[in-house]
C-alpha cells in the first residue's frame, strides 16, 4: 500500500493510505479521545468524542473513522473541536451515576480520564436518566447498566468468538441497553463468564465481581502472564497489592484470543494467595464448586499442586 | 417472452382495452345527461386511504350488482392505485366521461347503478364537490386538484390496475427496459441519467447518474440494486401510493439500474407497516417473472436481473441506507460510519446502489423521453416533477405530483385549496422531522432542493404539512422532537441523549416552565447534535427547532418569559378570560369549583388566573359564550 502523508496539529507524519486518522495520530504522539473505537473491534462510531477537524471539510470528522489521504490537514484541538466534546462529555455525565467515589473502575474509567481532561462537570437536572438496572446474577461480572456509555464494545467483543455473541443492543434511542441474549440475566444467559466483555468496557458498567473491595488500580502491582491451559495463551494480569496477589483479571483479548472462564479460574488457582470459591454453570444457575471440578482436569491438578516448579515459567512484566 | 416484439403485441392489444381512460374529457353539460355510447370503466381507488375505507367491498358489490342487472358486458369495473384526494375517499372515477365520485359508501352502490349505469343519469349528490360547476359537470382531470398538477410519477397512478401487468404494459410499461437492455450500453444509459440531473427523492437530493456511475466503475463480481420504500415520516405515504397504484414502474427502474451498474440482484426494502403494498410488490414481481421481464436473460438478452422483498419492522431509521442494509444483512438497523461509500461497499461489502421508490418512477420514462424532456420539466437546479403528501390545515389533503419550482403557494392555495375555517396561513413544514418550518412570507419559495435549503428546512421525502394561526411553533417543534426521541437507534451519543434532553427544554417551555437558560441550552444542543451525530436522523434532527427558533423566536419567549402560549394551543399556558359579552349573569361564579370568578350582579366578571385551576367549567357555564381561551 501506498505511504501518504499528513499534518495534524501542524506535525507531519506519513503512513500508509487507508490508515484511520486516529492511529496516524498516535504515532506522532496525539492521542485523540475514544470510547468506542478500539483496534480490534470493528469501527462503528459511535461515541463521537474522536472528532476532529479536516481542512476543507465543513462537517467535523470523526478520527476513528476517516481514512488518511496524502495533504490531509487535521485539527485535534481546535476550538470547535473542544466544544464538540465537551458537549458530548456533558451528555454523557448528564446520564451517568455520580458515584466514582466508590465504583470499582474509578482510575481507570475513560469517561473519568476525560471528563477530567475536559474540565466537564456532574451536574444537577430534573431530566430522564437511565434506569439504575442491576444484573448480579453471575458471582463473575457486574452488570451495572446504570454506567453503560453504550460503545457498544462489549458487544463487538463478544460477537468475535463465534458461539457467544451473547450480549446485544435492545431498545431504541434513550432507551437503549445491551441485554444478555435478549433481555436474561448474565446467569440464565448462555453467557461463558469469559470476561471478554470487562476488559474493553471503558467505565464502570461491566466489572469483575472477584476485584469488588479488593483494591484501587493505582495500589496494585501488576504482573502479566500467559494462561497455560491451551496453545492459544491468553494474558492475564495478576494484581498484588502488599506483597500479597489478591486477584487475576483478564487482559483485552486480541488476535483471535477467546479468554475464557477455565483460563482465569486456572491462573488464580495458579497465582493468588487464597483462591476465591471457583463457580460453574449448569442448567443456567451458577453453582459453587471444588477447584478440582472448576479447572477440570485431575491429573494436571496434580502437576499444578506444585506451583514452585510452574511459576518459574511465567513472564512478569509489570 | 423473449422479445420486445412480444412486448408490443400486449400493448397494442390491452391498450385498446384501456383507451377509453385515457380520451380526452370534456365538461358534461346538466341538460344532455346522457353517456356516452359503448364501454365504461369504473375505476375504484384501492390506495390505503380508501382501502381502509371499504374499496374493496364496493367493488365486490359493484360487480355484483352490474353483473345481476346484465350491465357486465359493457361496464368493466377495475381497482386501481390511490389517486391523491385521500380526505375524500373512497373515490369511484368512471370512464370515458371522467365523473368523479366521492366518499362513496356501500349504500350508494345500488342508487350508482341504477341512476348512473341503467338510466345514464349522473347522480349528483355523490360527485366530488369541486366537479359541480354552475352549469356543467367537470370531469376529474379539470378539478382543481388534478388539473394543476403534472404526473411523472404518479402517471399511472389512479389508471391502470396495479395488479395486472398487461395494463402497465400497455401504458408503455417494460418499453425503457427492453430499450436499455437491446439498443444501450451501460455508459450511455448513465450518460442519459446523468444529463437529466434526476436528484435522489428520497430527502437528499443526490444526484442519481452520478452515484450509477461510482458503482459501474467499481468491479466486483457482485453488485446490488436496493429500493428504499422504508418511508417513515410521519404524514409521509408518497412511495406507498407508488408502490400501491404502479408497482410495475418501480421494478422497471431497477432493473435498469441493474444493467446501468452491473447487478443481476436488488432488493425493495418496505416497511411491513404497507400490507397493500408488500402484496402488489409481490404479485408484480411475479408477474414480471412470469412474463420474463425479470429473472433470467430478460428479453433474450445476456442480461438477467432478479428482485426481492425484504420487509422492515418499521424503525424510521431503518430508512437510511446504511442502517436500511445492516437491517437486510440481518443485524440491527443501525447506520454505520461512512468509511466507505455505499456505492463501492455497500450491502454485504459489495457496491450498492440505493434509490428511493419515487426516484426509480421516474427512470422508465426519462430513458424513453430522454433526458431534454425531463429538463423542461421543473427548474435547472431541480429537473422533474416531486410528488408530496400535502397535509395539516388545508382543505384538500392528499397527494399531489407537481413541477420542482412550484411555489408553495401553487401548493397550498391552488392545489390544496387553501386553509379551512376561514383561519390565517402561519407556515408550512417540509421534510418532516428533519425538515424545518417555513413562515408565510416566504409563499412564493419556489420549491426545489436548494431554495428549501436556503431557507432552513429541507425538501425531505415530501411531506408538507400546513400551519395555521391554532399552531403553536414551540409545539410543533417538539411534536417532531418527540418522534426523533422514539426513532434515534441510540447509537451515537449527541442523537441518543442530546434529542432527549431537547425535547425535555420544549415540553418545559409548553408547560409554561421555561427558563430564559433553556433557549440558549437548545441553541447549542442543536449545534451539537447537528454537527457530532453520527447519521442524517441526528444530524436534521434539531431542524425542526433550529428554524421555529429562527422564525418564530417570539413565541418561545411568549412562552418563557409570559407564560403565554400566542397560537392558543399549550393547554398548560391557557388562561380563561371573561369578555365584555358578559351579561353578569354570576353563573361562571357559581360553578367555579375554586372560587376564582368574582363581579357583581348584572356586571362584567373577572377570573382571578392565579386560582384558576383551568377547569373549563365557567366556560361551559356561560349562557352567552362571553367566556374565552387565551
Ligand atoms: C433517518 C433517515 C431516514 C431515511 N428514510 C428514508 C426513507 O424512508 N426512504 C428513502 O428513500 N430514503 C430515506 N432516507 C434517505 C436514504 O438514506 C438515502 O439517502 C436514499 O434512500 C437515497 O435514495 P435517493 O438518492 O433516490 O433519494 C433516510 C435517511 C435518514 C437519515
Ligand atoms: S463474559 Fe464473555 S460470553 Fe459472557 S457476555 Fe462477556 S464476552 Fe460474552
Ligand atoms: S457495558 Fe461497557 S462496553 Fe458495553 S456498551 Fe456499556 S459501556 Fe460499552
Ligand atoms: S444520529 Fe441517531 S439515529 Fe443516527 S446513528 Fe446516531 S443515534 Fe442512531
Ligand atoms: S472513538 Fe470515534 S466515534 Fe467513538
Amino acid at each position: 500500500m501506498a505511504n501518504v502523508t499528513v499534518t495534524i496539529d501542524s506535525r507531519k507524519v506519513t503512513v500508509p493510505s487507508g490508515t484511520f486518522v486516529i492511529e496516524a495520530a498516535k504515532k506522532v504522539g496525539i492521542e485523540i479521545p475514544a470510547l468506542c473505537y478500539d483496534p480490534n473491534l470493528e469501527v462503528v462510531g459511535a461515541c463521537r468524542l474522536c472528532l476532529v477537524e479536516i481542512e476543507g471539510s465543513r462537517k467535523l470528522q470523526t478520527a476513528c473513522s476517516t481514512k488518511v489521504w496524502d495533504g490531509m490537514v487535521v485539527y485535534t484541538q481546535s476550538e470547535r473541536v473542544i466544544n464538540a466534546r465537551k458537549e458530548i462529555l456533558q451528555l454523557l455525565l448528564d446520564n451517568h451515576p455520580n458515584d466514582c467515589l466508590t465504583c470499582q473502575k474509578a482510575g481507570e474509567c475513560l469517561l473519568q480520564k476525560y471528563a477530567y481532561e475536559y474540565d466537564v462537570k456532574f451536574r444537577e437536572h430534573n431530566g430522564a436518566r437511565r434506569p439504575a438496572l442491576m444484573d448480579t446474577s453471575s458471582p463473575y461480572i457486574l452488570k451495572d447498566d446504570s454506567k453503560c456509555i453504550l460503545c457498544g464494545k462489549c458487544v463487538r467483543t463478544c460477537a468475535q468468538v463465534a458461539d457467544r455473541q451473547v450480549l446485544t443492543f435492545a431498545n431504541r434511542g434513550f432507551d437503549t441497553r445491551i441485554v444478555a441474549d435478549s433481555n436474561f440475566t448474565l446467569e440464565e444467559s448462555s453467557c461463558v463468564s469469559c470476561n471478554r466483555c470487562v476488559t474493553v468496557c471503558p467505565v464502570g458498567a461491566l466489572v469483575d465481581k472477584r476485584l469488588l473491595g479488593k483494591g484501587r488500580v493505582w495500589e496494585y502491582e501488576i504482573k502479566e502472564t500467559k494462561c497455560k491451559v491451551c496453545d492459544y495463551g491468553c494474558n492475564f494480569e495478576i494484581l498484588s497489592k502488599d506483597g500479597k496477589n489478591v486477584a487475576v483479571r483478564a487482559k483485552a483479548p486480541s488476535n483471535g484470543r477467546p479468554l475464557c472462564l477455565k483460563g482465569r479460574l486456572t491462573t488464580e488457582f495458579i497465582y493468588l494467595d487464597e483462591p476465591y470459591t471457583p463457580y460453574k454453570k449448569e442448567n443456567g444457575k451458577f453453582k459453587e464448586t471444588t477447584w478440582k471440578e472448576a479447572l477440570g482436569i485431575e491429573d494436571i491438578i496434580e502437576k499444578l499442586l506444585d506451583k514452585e516448579e510452574i511459576s518459574t515459567g511465567v513472564e512478569y512484566n509489570g | 417472452m423473449k422479445t420486445v416484439k412480444e412486448l408490443n403485441n400486449i400493448k397494442e392489444k390491452v391498450l385498446e382495452r384501456i383507451e377509453l381512460r385515457k380520451r380526452e374529457q370534456k365538461d358534461i353539460s346538466l341538460d344532455s345527461r346522457n353517456m356516452q355510447e359503448g364501454m365504461t370503466h369504473v375505476l375504484v381507488y384501492g390506495g390505503t386511504g380508501c382501502h381502509s375505507s371499504n374499496s374493496h367491498k364496493i367493488i365486490e358489490l359493484l360487480e355484483e350488482k352490474v353483473k345481476e342487472n346484465g350491465l357486465d358486458e359493457h361496464i368493466k369495473i377495475s381497482l386501481t392505485g390511490c389517486f391523491g384526494l385521500c380526505a375524500a375517499g373512497p373515490n369511484i372515477v368512471i370512464y370515458p366521461e371522467g365523473i368523479f365520485y366521492s366518499h362513496v359508501k356501500l349504500e350508494d352502490v345500488d342508487e350508482i347503478v341504477e341512476e348512473h349505469f341503467k338510466n345514464g343519469r349522473i347522480v349528483e349528490r355523490l360527485l366530488y364537490e369541486e366537479a359541480k360547476a354552475e352549469d356543467c359537470i367537470k370531469p376529474v382531470n379539470e378539478v382543481n386538484f388534478y388539473k394543476k398538477q403534472t404526473r411523472i410519477a404518479l402517471k399511472n397512478c389512479g389508471v391502470i390496475n396495479p395488479e395486472d401487468i398487461d395494463e402497465y404494459i400497455a401504458c408503455d410499461g417494460y418499453q425503457a427496459l427492453a430499450k436499455v437492455i437491446t439498443e444501450m450500453t451501460q455508459q450511455e444509459v448513465i450518460d442519459v441519467m446523468k444529463d437529466s440531473n434526476l436528484r435522489g427523492r428520497g430527502g437528499a437530493g443526490f444526484p442519481t447518474g452520478r452515484k450509477w456511475e461510482t458503482a459501474f466503475k467499481y468491479d466486483a463480481d457482485k453488485k446490488y440494486v436496493i429500493c428504499n420504500a422504508d418511508e417513515g415520516d410521519p404524514g409521509a405515504f408518497m412511495d406507498r401510493s407508488i408502490l400501491e397504484g404502479d408497482p410495475h414502474s418501480v421494478l422497471e427502474g431497477m432493473a435498469i439500474c441493474g444493467y446501468a451498474i452491473g447487478a443481476d440482484q436488488g432488493y425493495i426494502y418496505v416497511r411491513a407497516e404497507y400490507p397493500i403494498a408488500v402484496q402488489r410488490l409481490q404479485i408484480a414481481i411475479n408477474q414480471a417473472k412470469e412474463k420474463g421481464l425479470l429473472g433470467k436473460n430478460i428479453l433474450g438478452t445476456d442480461f438477467s436481473f432478479d428482485i426481492e422483498l425484504r420487509l422492515g419492522a418499521g424503525a424510521f431509521v431503518c430508512g437510511e441506507g446504511t442502517a436500511l442494509m445492516e437491517s437486510i444483512e440481518g443485524r440491527r438497523g443501525m447506520p454505520r460510519p461512512k468509511i466507505e461509500r455505499t456505492a463501492h461497499k455497500g450491502l454485504w461489502g459489495k457496491p450498492t446502489i440505493i434509490n428511493n421508490v419515487e426516484t426509480f418512477a421516474n427512470v422508465g420514462q426519462i430513458i424513453l423521453k430522454g433526458a431534454d424532456w425531463f429538463k423542461s420539466i421543473g427548474t435547472e437546479d431541480s429537473p422533474g416533477t416531486k410528488v408530496f403528501a400535502l397535509g395539516g390545515k388545508v382543505n384538500h389533503t392528499g397527494l399531489v405530483e407537481v413541477p420542482m419550482g412550484a411555489t408553495l403557494r401553487d401548493i397550498v392555495f391552488d392545489i390544496g385549496g387553501g386553509i379551512p375555517n376561514g383561519r390565517k396561513y402561519k407556515a408550512v413544514q417540509t421534510g418532516g422531522p428533519s425538515g424545518g418550518c417555513i413562515p408565510a412570507e416566504y409563499l412564493d419559495t419556489p420549491v426545489d432542493f436548494a431554495s428549501l435549503a436556503k431557507i432552513g428546512s429541507i425538501m425531505g421525502s415530501g411531506g408538507i404539512i400546513v400551519l395555521d394561526e391554532t399552531d403553536c411553533m414551540v409545539d410543533i417543534a417538539r411534536f417532531y422532537l418527540d418522534f426523533t426521541v422514539a426513532e434515534s437507534c441510540g447509537k451515537c451519543v449527541p442523537c441518543r441523549e442530546g434529542t432527549k434532553r431537547m425535547l425535555e427544554i420544549l415540553e418545559r417551555i409548553t408547560n409554561g416552565e421555561g427558563t430564559p437558560e433553556d433557549l440558549d441550552r437548545l441553541e447549542s444542543l442543536a449545534e451539537t447534535i447537528t454537527s457530532a451525530s453520527l447519521c442524517g436522523l441526528g444530524q436534521t434532527a434539531a431542524n425542526p427547532v433550529i428554524s421555529t427558533l429562527k422564525y418564530f423566536r417570539e413565541e418561545y419567549e411568549a412562552h418563557v418569559y409570559e407564560k403565554r402560549c400566542p397560537a392558543g394551543a399549550c393547554q398548560a399556558l391557557l388562561q380563561y378570560f371573561i369578555t365584555d359579552k358578559c351579561i353578569g349573569c354570576t353563573k361562571c361564579a357559581r360553578n367555579c369549583p375554586v372560587s376564582a370568578i368574582s363581579g357583581k350582579v348584572k356586571e362584567r366578571h373577572v377570573i382571578d388566573t392565579e386560582t384558576c385551576i383551568k377547569c373549563g367549567a365557567c366556560m361551559e357555564a356561560c349562557p352567552v359564550g362571553a367566556i374565552i381561551k387565551k
